[in-house]
């Protein structure tokens, strides 16, 4: 099935977000004016966007911008003090769960803890379920091909805790993959990864978003692993966000006005860098 | 040693309702305790268990099986820790440091009432190491039950609490009440707890509940596995200490049996510290070619 969908992305080349699926204009999460204040302190405002089918996007900003905060509120985990989140064009609710992933900011996974990779993965499916999860062959075989998908067939039955950073998050990429969701967030996946860890998640995430059509939200503080697969970037910094192309948003003029100081973007053989200005 | 299966033990009445009682409350310790040591609740399920000392002292005061006085009072724990517990970071700690004082210097109070009745001689012992032999057939029912119903608990909410263990987060966005289950969970420790102290005493039940639970998980990888090692260890620790416990009668000084619950204390932490003989595991299986699989077609 991955092979057919290589096959069919090879066909054409270009996935801008526009010819991502014309029979479909309607956007599949759209953030419309959200607001939230925390402990009486306006965290974030009227931050819009959109996001459609296949479509690869960075939440990119600072540590402490509200980038998990953003995240938290299309979840439902953080209720917003303005604006509506829309899944398909209507309210979110919580049938919508389905069909988002969430890869939470780094877990600390005790040695101990008695989860294989592959327990993980079945929790995906259905670990808000009550009672006990009967095995099955179909569900085996299920559990199986998603661990293939990222590439952590290798230690399917090895403790989670005793993975390394990079193989964890391949296991919980695998746990948000397996209910087949349209949307996966990712918060700050990069953190604390090794450089070959991280190409290795970043390449990953966009042949995802490519061949299974799963539209990425990612958070991280740093946009460079990120310039070769982002479709487009949420820029987040003092409460408010610019969205767009990475050559539209990340400028000298946008990100100062942005910040609300002055900030130098400077260009590095194909690398940004975010300098504040004096 | 002829008299390790000496005939009398299984023709024993107060015998075999200690192994059918033992065999309860080791299954339900093992399982229970699986989550007590993954959800790093082992604490609130020594403070349960000391709290409960308040809940069977008074109810011996008052004439009650003490079984009811220990699920009354760590019921009532539970809940108050659950109450107080989310209100602030570090207040489940404090909650519970607090519930536990008070209830303590009750137990001390109730504790020297009993003494000072004489039909319920030995009631301190009683209530803080246990009654494996004393256990009254009237109340086996009862104990059964409570042990059945806390363990189809815990498994119906096997597969939710894993997922809130690994992340509060990610249960939380897949719609799970994650305050709700850990309440119904301590409610089911405190059962547990409660099963623990009538077999081998309020003081010493965590180790029923910790001990299998920590040596399972250091050598099991599944859930299943870990849950299932666990109740087998605790049950293998039960059964072997009421035997020797049966049999200590004929060791010196003669006439006296050691405490039931001093053997099954003392074979968990053997059979713990045997896990450590196991030799470490392979932490993970790699492939020479890891890595490669996934790069960039």
């Amino acid at each position: 099935m991955a092979q057919d969908a290589a096959r069919q992305t090879a066909a054409q080349p270009t996935t801008t977000p526009q010819t991502v699926d014309p029979a479909t204009p309607r956007s599949l999460l759209e953030l419309d004016g959200i607001g939230v204040r925390l402990g009486g302190r306006q965290v974030l405002g009227d931050v819009t966007f959109t996001i459609r089918k296949g479509e690869f996007t960075g939440l990119i900003g600072p540590n402490g911008a509200g980038k998990t905060t953003l995240l938290r509120v299309i979840l439902g985990l953080q209720q917003a003090s303005a604006g509506r989140v829309l899944v398909d064009g209507e309210p979110r609710q919580a049938a919508h769960q389905a069909s988002i992933g969430y890869v939470p900011q780094k877990l600390v996974i005790d040695p101990d803890m008695p989860l294989r990779a592959r327990d993980v993965v079945s929790l995906g499916l259905d670990g808000q379920r009550l009672g006990f999860g009967f095995p099955s062959r179909q569900r085996r075989e299920l559990i199986d091909k998603t661990l293939a998908d990222v590439g952590a067939d290798n230690y399917a039955g090895a403790r989670v805790g005793e993975l390394s950073g990079g193989e964890q998050q391949r296991v919980l990429i695998a746990h948000a993959l397996i209910s087949r969701p349209r949307l996966l967030l990712l918060d700050e996946p990069l953190a604390n990864l090794d450089l070959k860890s991280e190409q290795e998640i970043v390449a990953l995430l966009g042949k995802l978003a490519r061949e299974h059509e799963i539209a990425v939200l990612l958070s991280a503080h740093d946009m460079n692993p990120l310039l070769g697969v982002m479709d487009r970037i949420v820029y987040v910094a003092n409460g408010r966000v610019a969205t767009g192309s990475t050559d539209e948003v990340v400028t000298s003029e946008g990100l100062t006005r942005l910040y609300g100081h002055h900030v130098d973007v400077v260009r590095v053989h194909n690398r940004v860098l975010v300098v504040a200005g004096e | 040693m002829h008299y390790l299966f000496e005939p009398g033990l299984f023709a024993s009445g107060p015998v075999r309702t200690a192994l059918l009682v033992g065999a309860v409350v080791a299954v339900t310790s093992g399982i229970i305790g699986v989550f007590t040591v993954i959800r790093g609740q082992s604490f609130a399920g020594h403070s349960l268990a000391d709290v409960a000392t308040t809940g069977g002292s008074g109810a011996f005061l008052v004439g009650l099986n003490q079984f009811w006085g220990f699920l009354a009072a760590g019921v009532a724990a539970a809940g108050l820790m659950e109450a107080i517990g989310v209100q602030r970071r570090r207040g489940r700690d404090v909650a519970t440091g607090v519930v536990l004082g008070a209830a303590l210097g009750m137990a001390a109070l109730f504790l020297y009432l009993d003494t000072q009745q004489t039909s319920t001689t030995g009631a301190s012992f009683t209530v803080l190491f246990g009654s494996m032999f004393v256990i009254s057939p009237d109340s086996v029912p009862a104990l059964v039950a409570s042990g059945v119903v806390a363990v189809v608990t815990v498994a119906v909410l096997a597969r939710v609490l894993l997922l809130t263990s690994l992340s509060s987060d990610l249960a939380r966005a897949r719609g799970v009440n994650v305050r709700l289950v850990g309440a119904v969970y301590l409610i089911a420790l405190a059962v547990s707890v409660s099963l623990s102290a009538v077999a081998i005493g309020a003081v010493l039940s965590t180790a029923l509940l910790i001990g299998p639970s920590a040596t399972a998980l250091r050598l099991t990888k599944s859930p299943i596995r870990a849950m299932a090692a666990s109740a087998v260890t605790g049950l293998a620790a039960t059964w072997l200490g009421i035997v020797l416990a049966y049999d200590s009668y004929y060791w010196p000084p003669h006439g006296h049996g050691w405490p039931v619950s001093f053997f099954v204390v003392a074979l968990v932490l053997a059979g713990y510290l045997l896990s450590y003989a196991r030799k470490p595991r392979r932490l993970v299986p790699r492939s020479p070619h890891e890595g490669a699989e996934c790069s960039p077609a």
